[in-house]
């Protein structure tokens, strides 16, 4: 096949097709059009003002590291006048967090920008891997998603910081409305697709830069501008995207490049026809459910992507939600009129946990009451060391049995 | 290229793993491949070739379903031919060529 020509400058050998339209660029075309789209977004939605102090949230993986190399390019180039740092989580995973934390620091040193690292282990008083330990590996996803956003927030709280940059980019947003829309849950892929989460309460403004930036570029715009990240699966949840709704957009992509961006573009419209009182009833509350929406989905920082079996699930759920309405026929005539204000009942009030001061729904915040059931059941240092007199009795008789099965078996 | 000159009827090629997919491939970032010149049918290898022949030789993983889906790359992996997307370059029916540079990243694993 013979080699194609860049379709931007017309001279360079091309190396990309771009998936949203097909064109095929040369590498140096291709990085100034990515930065140029970034820009565009930032500009189109007025993301920043000049000297902002913004935090990246920096896990050392693909995304947030091109966020972090585009970010100050385009800040040196575009003139923003923004202070930028790396805000990074330490889980506490041994063998997988460490690694990628030495990562984030490489890149501090790289992109000269300050980095601060929050630990689950300050902050809760447990390590991913205790509570592990603890609870085993399954449904320890739910238990890192809680913790991770507020640790974002704190860890901005802590360098008086009021913008976390995050990562997300076209393939998330993707994948939370397809997600979203097989749930049914409107007033969430509202809230999904906007590319910031604003919010009275927590004082904390989230955007997305890269929302309209396709994984597949971001991965490439690294490989060619050989940016330094850290790829590997959680060791607690290994191979997470198997089953999950990130097969189906793969998939998807795979057949039409586009229908990724089009899917974005299809949750902002369905977005922007969700009633004025659900979408943007009142800030707060819908602060306080934004602050709940990355803790279902588990991993933050690879959206959804956690939830491995997720679609099989839902897929249970629909069939099962199917089998009731059609019972639900039979004896629904009098508890109808009752419906609407049953669900109005339900709407999200926002408030403040009462043990930590987060803005919650409800009057302990999730990250309060899952400590709460990890508290109850530490094992109690105390226990080992006050063994009285008749454990110790029965220890020495066993350790007495030990010895003799030891014996009678030599 | 620091690769050792191929016999008569052999070529040797680079393929490297990154973005995660190494772990797949004993942790190893480089692997050096000489494959045929040409096939039995009288066929040169191409890209279906060789994920076939990494897939038998190469792979110690068990999950080929990780790197390989319906005989072609699961989709979420990227195929870099001498640098280029290989959508330029004819995808899986490719013909590798002496000393052709072959990279598989995968955009599945996380950060």
């Amino acid at each position: 096949m013979a080699p194609s020509t860049c379709f931007h400058c017309h001279q360079a050998r091309a190396i990309i097709i771009r998936p949203k339209n097909r064109h095929k660029l040369c590498r140096a075309c291709f990085l100034q059009i990515f930065e140029a789209e970034v820009h565009e977004t930032i500009t189109g939605a007025r993301l920043f003002y000049p000297g902002e102090r913004v935090a990246i949230g920096a896990s050392g993986g693909k995304d947030s590291t091109v966020l972090a190399a585009v970010l100050k390019t385009l800040n040196e180039r575009y003139n923003y006048g923004l202070d930028l740092c790396l805000l990074s989580i330490d889980e506490g995973i041994r063998g997988y967090r460490d690694d990628s934390l030495e990562t984030v620091k490489r890149n501090a040193v790289q992109y000269d920008m300050p980095l601060e690292i929050v630990g689950y282990g300050e902050l809760y008083g447990w390590t991913m891997d205790q509570v592990v330990e603890q609870i085993g590996k399954k449904g320890n996803c739910t238990y890192c998603g809680v913790f991770r956003r507020q640790a974002l927030d704190r860890g901005a709280a802590r360098l008086a910081i009021k913008h976390v940059v995050t990562g997300h980019n076209a393939d998330d947003v993707a994948e939370t409305v397809m997600m979203n829309m097989l749930r049914g849950d409107v007033p969430r892929l509202s809230r999904g697709t906007n590319i910031v989460t604003d919010s009275d309460a927590s004082e904390i403004k989230r955007s997305k830069p890269l929302k309209y930036a396709y994984e597949k570029e971001i991965v490439l715009y690294a490989h060619h501008r050989q940016l330094d990240y850290f790829s590997t699966e959680c060791i607690y949840s290994p191979e997470a995207f198997r089953g999950s709704a990130r097969t189906l957009i793969k998939d998807l992509e795979k057949i039409r490049p586009s229908s990724i961006l089009d899917i974005v573009k299809s949750g902002e419209d369905m977005a922007a026809l969700v009633p004025q009182e659900r979408s943007q009833g009142g800030k707060s509350r819908q602060a306080a459910a934004a602050a709940e929406d990355e803790s279902a989905g588990g991993c933050g920082s690879q959206n959804g992507r956690s939830s491995g079996g997720e679609m099989a699930a839902m897929e249970k759920q629909l069939a099962a939600n199917d089998a009731a309405e059609s019972r639900e026929t039979e004896i629904g005539h009098p508890t109808k009129s009752f419906r609407p204000t049953g669900k109005q009942v339900k709407v999200q009030t926002m408030g403040y946990c009462e043990k930590c001061g987060y803005i919650s729904s409800n009057r302990i915040c999730k990250a309060c009451s899952l400590l709460e059931g990890l508290n109850r059941n530490r094992p109690k240092t105390a226990i080992e060391v006050s063994v009285g007199i008749e454990d110790e009795e029965s220890s020495t008789t066993l350790r007495r049995q030990m010895e003799r099965t030891h014996l009678t078996n030599s | 290229m620091a690769q050792s000159a191929p016999e008569d009827g052999e070529i040797s090629i680079a393929v490297e793993f990154t973005g995660g997919l190494e772990l797949l491939f004993s942790n190893e970032r480089k692997h050096n491949v000489t494959l045929p010149a040409n096939l039995d049918d009288g066929a040169r290898p191409d890209i279906a070739y060789l994920l076939r022949y990494l897939v038998d030789n190469i792979m110690q993983d068990q999950r080929k379903e990780m790197f390989i889906m319906e005989d072609n790359v699961r989709p979420g992996i990227l195929v870099l031919i001498n640098d280029a997307d290989w959508e330029l370059e004819g995808e899986e029916k490719y013909e590798l060529q002496q000393g052709d540079n072959i990279v598989f990243v995968s955009t599945l694993h996380g950060g």
